[in-house]
């Protein structure tokens, strides 16, 4: 079996006597796209920094790539964009890129810092001073800065919570590019519809423990069907795809005129408001 | 380590701290010539004195302690400026974090942290120093004993005072941390001032007193000791009088100062780096 490019076992982390994680395991292989969902102090920020060697654990053990978190070798293969970060202001975006090469050990020079740059959507902005960009393109330059060096792992902490909807897109648009790429990603939103639309998996934590886990279509279900008659709409609660055949007969057989059917899914965001409710 | 070095070193030429830095020092030096013009001239009429005082080395000796004090002072800030955030202030910030997630052990982004630090602000003494002497030298025909041996002293203290900024940097805000090391600077020069006090009396107690805080806060120290080689061979009323004042340094720390120094620079970001490697951030 291929060593998970993040593996996270019994994990605690205490802060005095609040327990920020309780016991949280689970693995992320090779290439997966990996949604970490909860509401404000479940856990997120904590496990991602935990995962990059920022916060220690209180018990339990993270690795990445085989490597102890927070090791030389664990870092070597991650890129990190927190939550709350700041470059100097003084510096030019390639500058930061620059810097960051030298740190991450990438000799891929120019031709990487143009690539990352364009990537996020600054092609153009590469001797601007990073004091005079929005927040939005701070925003950029530290999904830029996480892929200096060809990261295997990416951990992104809240990457849009800066970004206008154009923004929004262009971090769709690179992961799905990242995707294809193989690149491992742990993207920690508020974001429900970015989480639906990207990833592979959904993780859902709540007060420092893991409440959901799975493909964003399996935490769906089926919430019925829904059937358009010449009388109005007709909603047959909990049934599911396979029962549509079914009704449309016996509706047909009683005469009705049915001008269209629907299966009817909960979406992501009523799952995780069952969840952590 | 050199990269952090190097990085914090542009940003403080970048950020423009090394120009203004620059401008008040010219300014400084200016009010200083000015200053050391008038005093040589006004001594010049003490000469032949039947008490066996020399002016001249006596009004150089004091012109340049006062100068000391300042370079040492501005240097201090510089340090404190340069290092006050280092850990707690640019994690509260953000700046921290993109860099320590990169294959760049805590120890030696501190160690980059240091130098860079110890750079400028020992540099910044000494280049005062260095001034100060050639000013009062070429004003006053006045030159110190050992220059070199005050330049090492006077630096070696700047150094020192990074340092106990980088440790505080990992426990405190960068606000609470640039207060404390600043009080910190004021206290240790205080209780040199009182051991100058306890050597004239004499007092055993102030001297006590004196000798303890020279060794917890080793910059004083160094600062007396760098005062007390500029006349070293300074004897009789002249020496006396040098010695006794606020700006002379009576007492001899002895050979153990310099290792002191230089072993306590070294366990301060020991001591730093190890409470930084089980900080979480």
């Amino acid at each position: 079996m291929p060593t998970p490019t993040l593996s996270v076992s019994a994990l605690v982390k205490r802060y005095g006597a609040t327990e920020a994680l309780r016991g949280v395991s689970f693995d992320i292989a090779e290439g997966e796209l990996v949604g970490l969902l909860g509401p404000n102090g479940a856990g997120k920020s904590t496990l991602t920094k935990i995962a990059c060697g920022l916060v220690h654990p209180s018990a339990g053990a993270v690795t990445v790539a085989g490597a102890p978190a927070g090791s030389e070798a664990a870092r070597r293969v991650l890129g990190y964009l927190a939550e709350l970060f700041r470059f100097p202001g003084w510096c030019t975006a390639d500058e930061v890129l620059v810097l960051h090469q030298r740190l991450a050990g990438s000799e891929k020079g120019a031709g990487e810092r143009r690539e990352l740059l364009e990537l996020v959507g600054l092609g153009s902005e590469g001797a601007r001073r990073v004091d005079t960009m929005s927040k939005g393109m701070q925003q950029r330059l530290g999904l830029a800065q996480a892929l200096v060096g060809s990261p295997r792992l990416l951990l992104l902490d809240e990457p849009t919570s800066a970004l206008d909807p154009a923004g929004r897109r262009t971090v769709r648009d690179l992961l799905g590019e990242l995707r294809t790429r193989g690149v491992t990603v742990l993207l920690n939103t508020h974001l429900l519809s970015e989480v639906e639309h990207t990833c592979d998996r959904v993780l859902i934590l709540d007060r420092g423990a893991i409440v959901a886990d799975g493909a964003p279509g399996e935490l769906t279900r089926p919430r019925g069907i829904e059937v358009e008659l010449a009388g109005g709409t007709r909603v047959f609660e909990g049934a599911s795809r396979e029962d549509a055949p079914r009704i449309v007969a016996e509706l047909v057989g009683a005469g009705e005129q049915v001008f269209a059917v629907r299966v009817l899914r909960s979406t992501l965001e009523e799952r995780y408001l069952e969840v952590v409710a | 380590m050199i990269l952090v070095a190097r990085h914090a070193l542009r940003e403080s030429l970048r950020r423009r701290i090394f120009a203004v830095v620059l401008a008040l020092s010219v300014l400084f030096g200016a009010l200083y010539a000015f200053g050391a013009h008038e005093l040589f001239k006004d001594v010049s009429g003490f000469a032949g004195d039947s008490s066996g005082l020399d002016a001249k080395t006596l009004a150089g000796a004091t012109i340049l302690g006062l100068a000391m004090f300042g370079s040492l002072f501005l240097g201090s800030v510089l340090a404190v400026f340069l290092t006050a955030g280092a850990v707690r202030g640019d994690a509260e910030t953000g700046t921290l974090q993109p860099l320590i997630v990169r294959p760049l052990s805590r120890r030696r982004y501190l160690a980059g942290r240091l130098l860079a630090a110890s750079v400028v602000s020992a540099g910044y003494v000494a280049f005062a120093y260095l001034g100060a002497v050639l000013l009062t030298g070429l004003i006053g025909h006045w030159w110190p004993d050992n220059v070199v041996g005050s330049l090492i002293r006077l630096s070696g203290a700047a150094v020192v005072v990074s340092a106990l900024a980088l440790l505080g940097s990992v426990f405190l805000t960068a606000t609470a941390n640039g207060i404390a090391v600043l009080m910190v600077y004021g206290a240790g020069l205080l209780a040199g001032l009182l051991g100058e006090i306890g050597d004239a009396v004499p007092s055993h107690s102030l001297q006590r007193i004196a000798d303890i805080a020279s060794w917890a806060l080793p910059f004083e120290q160094l600062y007396r000791d760098a005062l007390r080689e500029l006349v070293g061979s300074a004897h009789g009323v002249t020496g006396a009088i040098i010695q006794l004042g606020p700006l002379g340094g009576s007492h001899d720390a002895g050979p153990l100062l310099l290792p002191w120094a230089v072993a306590y620079v070294v366990l301060a970001t020991l001591l730093a780096a190890w409470a930084f490697t089980r900080r979480d951030v």
